[in-house]
Formats: C-alpha cells, sequence, structure tokens
C-alpha cells in the first residue's frame, strides 16, 4: 500500500516494566522444559496495557516536540485490555492532554493489534484528515501456568507517531503490506482468562506464512531485496522464530539484532514489535532503510518498510533508549509472580 | 471515591495540574478556587513539574481498605522542582533503597480499583528518575 502523501514518523516511546521473571524460575515450579528466553518482564499491579500504553505515549510525545492538542487520533493496540467495554484510547488521549478533538479505540487482532493502529493513522494522516496520529502497541497478556507460553509471555509497549513527513520526522514510510488469512492458531474466548492455541500449528501455517507473505509482498511492490534494507524487524514470540524467518527470507543477523529484545523482555504481543522498531531505531542512522512485520494470530501480518532521516540524532536522546528499560530490572520469584498478576484470589 | 469526583478530577490527577495563583504566585495541588495565602480568586490551571526529590518518607504496613493487595508499600513527601511538595506512593524501588534527596519522578498507575466489575481509577506515583 502507497499513500497519497508521505508520511513519517514524529516520535516513538517505549516503556518495559520493572519485573523480571527468569526462564529457569518458571522451569523450577512446572519442571520438564528448557526456556526458550532468559527472561521476561512482568507489570506489576499498579500497572496495565492503559498504564503503559500512557508511559510510551509521553516518551513520544518527548520526541516529537508536538502540541498533544494537534495529535487526531490516538489508538491502542492490545489483547489486554483492562476493561471488555470502555476504551483504552480514550484514557491515553486524556492522560496525554489529547482530547476532546481526537478519535480515540482499541485495536484487537493478537500480536499485531499494535501495527495494525499504524495502518490506520498512516492512512488518516495521508489523507489529511487529521495533522498527527498516534499508534500504540502495549499489552499485559497473560498466559496459563505450567503451558508452553508462560515462558514468553511479557508485559511492555511503544508507541508512534505519525505526521507528514517534514525535516522533522525521524524516518519516512516508503510503503506498507497487510496480508491476512482465517488461521485459528491462537485465540481466546470472552470471559476465559488465558488463550488456547494450537501447538505446532503456531509455526508453519501461521508464523512463517503470513510473515513471509507480507515481507515478499511489499519487497515485490517497492522492488527491494532483502539486502536493500539495513535493518529488519520481526515480530518476536521467541528467539528462534524471528531468526528462521529472517534466514529463510535472506537478512543477517546483523539486520536483526538492534531490534531482537524478546531474549530479556519477552514476547510483549501487541507491543512485540513497535518494540522491536524502537529498539531498532535507537541504532539507525539517517538513509538505513528499515523492513518491519509485525505477525498476529487468527492471522495477519503488516509489513513497512521506513527510511530513516536527519532528525533521528538530534530526537532520539530525548528519552531513554529501550536498552535502558532492558537493564532496569529487579527479579521476582514464582510465588511473587503468581501474586502480582492475579493468578491467585484472596 | 466517587465515580462521578473521580470523572471530575481525573483530567488534572492524569496530568498533574494545580492551580496557580495569578496575585502572589502561590502554586496549589489538588487545585482550589480560592488563594488560602492572599485570598485572591484568581487562580489558573498550572502544569506542575513531573521531577522532583523525596524529602521524606514511611512505609505503610497497615494500609486502608483496597490497597492491602499493594502493602507494604512506601510514600513520600515530595517536593517537585517547581517547589510545591506533594505526597505520593513511591514504586519501582525497594524500602531499603529510599534515600531522602533521592531524584524521583511522576510515572501514571493504577491508583485504586473498586472491586473486579468497578472503576479503575488511574493517577500518579513517583518513581526513582530513568535517564
Ligand atoms: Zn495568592
Amino acid at each position: 500500500m502507497k499513500t497519497n502523501s508521505t508520511v513519517g514518523i514524529l516520535g516513538y516511546g517505549a516503556y518495559v516494566p520493572m519485573n523480571r521473571l527468569k526462564g529457569s524460575e518458571i522451569c523450577r515450579i512446572w519442571g520438564g522444559y528448557e526456556s526458550p528466553i532468559e527472561e521476561k518482564a512482568v507489570a506489576n499491579m499498579d500497572e496495565d496495557a492503559v498504564t503503559i500504553s500512557v508511559e510510551c505515549a509521553k516518551y513520544a510525545l518527548k520526541r516529537a516536540n508536538i502540541n498533544p492538542e494537534e495529535i487526531g487520533a490516538v489508538y491502542v493496540g492490545t489483547e489486554s485490555k483492562p476493561y471488555a467495554v470502555k476504551p483504552c484510547g480514550s484514557i491515553v488521549a486524556e492522560a496525554i492532554g489529547a482530547t476532546p478533538k481526537v478519535t480515540a479505540a482499541d485495536y484487537e487482532f493478537a500480536c499485531k493489534a499494535g501495527t495494525e493502529a499504524f495502518q490506520t493513522c498512516i492512512g488518516l494522516v495521508s489523507s489529511g484528515m487529521v495533522k498527527y496520529a498516534m499508534a500504540i502497541g502495549a499489552d499485559t497478556a497473560q498466559g496459563r501456568p505450567a503451558d508452553a507460553l508462560e515462558y514468553t509471555v511479557a508485559c511492555g509497549g511503544a508507541a508512534f507517531i505519525f505526521g507528514l513527513k517534514s525535516n522533522s520526522t525521524i524516518a519516512y514510510l516508503e510503503g506498507s503490506y497487510s496480508f491476512v488469512t482465517d488461521t485459528p492458531d491462537f485465540w481466546r474466548r470472552g470471559l476465559e482468562m488465558y488463550p488456547r492455541h494450537g501447538n505446532r500449528f503456531t509455526g508453519d501455517p501461521a508464523y512463517f506464512y503470513h510473515i513471509i507473505g507480507a515481507a515478499k509482498g511489499l519487497m515485490g511492490e517497492l522492488g527491494y531485496n532483502p539486502s536493500d534494507f539495513t535493518y529488519a524487524v520481526f515480530h518476536q514470540p521467541n528467539v528462534k522464530f524471528p531468526i528462521k524467518v529472517a534466514r529463510t527470507l535472506g537478512f543477517t543477523m546483523d539486520a536483526l539484532k538492534p531490534g531482537l529484545v524478546v531474549p530479556l523482555v519477552g514476547n510483549t504481543y501487541a507491543g512485540s514489535t513497535p518494540l522491536g522498531l524502537a529498539s531498532t531505531l535507537d541504532f539507525a542512522n539517517p538513509g538505513d532503510r528499515i523492513l518491519v512485520v509485525s505477525y498476529g494470530s487468527g492471522a495477519g501480518s503488516d509489513a513497512f518498510s521506513f527510511v530513516v532521516q536527519d532528525a533521528i540524532t538530534r530526537d532520539r536522546d530525548l528519552d531513554p533508549p529501550v536498552s535502558r528499560f532492558i537493564n532496569r530490572k529487579r527479579y521476582i520469584d514464582y510465588s511473587t509472580y503468581v501474586k502480582i498478576r492475579g493468578k491467585i484470589i484472596r | 471515591m466517587s465515580v462521578p469526583r473521580y470523572w471530575r478530577e481525573e483530567k488534572y490527577r492524569y496530568r498533574l495540574i494545580g492551580s496557580r495563583c495569578s496575585k502572589c504566585g502561590e502554586i496549589f495541588f489538588p487545585r482550589r478556587l480560592v488563594c488560602s495565602k492572599c485570598r485572591s480568586r484568581q487562580l489558573r490551571d498550572y502544569k506542575l513539574s513531573e521531577k522532583g526529590r523525596i524529602v521524606s518518607w514511611t512505609i505503610i504496613r497497615n494500609p486502608p481498605k483496597e490497597y492491602e493487595k499493594y502493602a507494604p508499600y512506601a510514600v513520600g513527601l515530595i517536593e517537585l522542582d517547581d517547589g510545591l511538595k506533594i505526597i505520593s506512593q513511591l514504586v519501582d524501588l525497594e524500602p531499603e533503597e529510599i534515600k531522602t534527596g533521592m531524584r524521583v519522578e511522576a510515572t501514571f498507575r493504577k491508583i485504586r480499583e473498586e472491586g473486579s466489575s468497578g472503576i479503575i481509577e488511574y493517577g500518579y506515583k513517583f518513581r526513582p528518575v530513568i535517564e
């Protein structure tokens, strides 16, 4: 997909809660498995998808250096809405001062809800309907105790503010491509606390088929090869999948590494790909081209090609880098984890 | 807090907005209609600084209802960079790490939940500054 007017990223902000649960600690309790990641970020009792979104949004505003009243859209992509009915988007918009002249809503598309919000924001800005639009991917998703997902399901997010390309944008969009089918690889019914998944079914017909479809579709439309990209970000449900999909498509580990936050953060669901892009922008230089491909169960992928601009070197030091949040940590044991994630009822 | 009262005050709590007296310059949080220093009624909304330092603190071990799950937790008297002192819960640090003079910043958190079906009250707490 190409826009009528060129759209860029004015600012980005990331946030990862401080608690860490080691994979070895989950192994200690449930036995049997080798953890697919080293440790994962866990939200505190007073944190949820809304508070994480507000933290990210405020950091993004600082980098964008714009008047929040000029933000015409605030969309939050999440599968861990604190309310079943009552949007996160309106709370975030109120907290950052974007209300009341704003469109706000929440997106749900498992782990690609955040990049689905990107697509809408890009369209709204490109059409001229709004001056600035904010897209957030944030989650505090839950995994069933002892389930394979419990090792990786984590908390965190990132926010992006889009506006028309200018000297103030830190990267501009060359094009996007969305690739969606009805694939029942992972789901959670209403009122259920934990999701269910199709085990091995989550690999080839789900994650790999959709990411490769979107990545090849976008590169085909733009006439690019993997060697045209300095960096690549793929959805990170574990460490193996993004590395395997990068190799399959022909991307190097050097291209993948700056955005690969999953080993020490975990899978932040709708926050995963946005957080990977934020981490990549922390390292990127003007002129670098970045491929971003999300994946959400159910299933689909959104692919984007961004070119980094000069403003990155001026704006990125206004906020802490993603690595600062990764290094800011406090280890918790499994019993504390069970308490703060509400898995026991007093 | 009742739902209407929460709603009336949420914008100011979310964004740390107090009042500043146009006559004498005194700052207040929460907002006020009359200046307690010079009795002026000319008060304007004033965005408070989101950074400050811990002046004093204590650990709450016997919390009020609906805060039980957080206990023990720290509450600090914080002097914001614009001079106003406010009381807030301190988060992301252990009691033994808290020191007078420590630099802290506002963080958006859940303050209180009205059971599992009621509204969630959001607002500010303070954490060590992330640089
Ligand atoms: Zn006065």
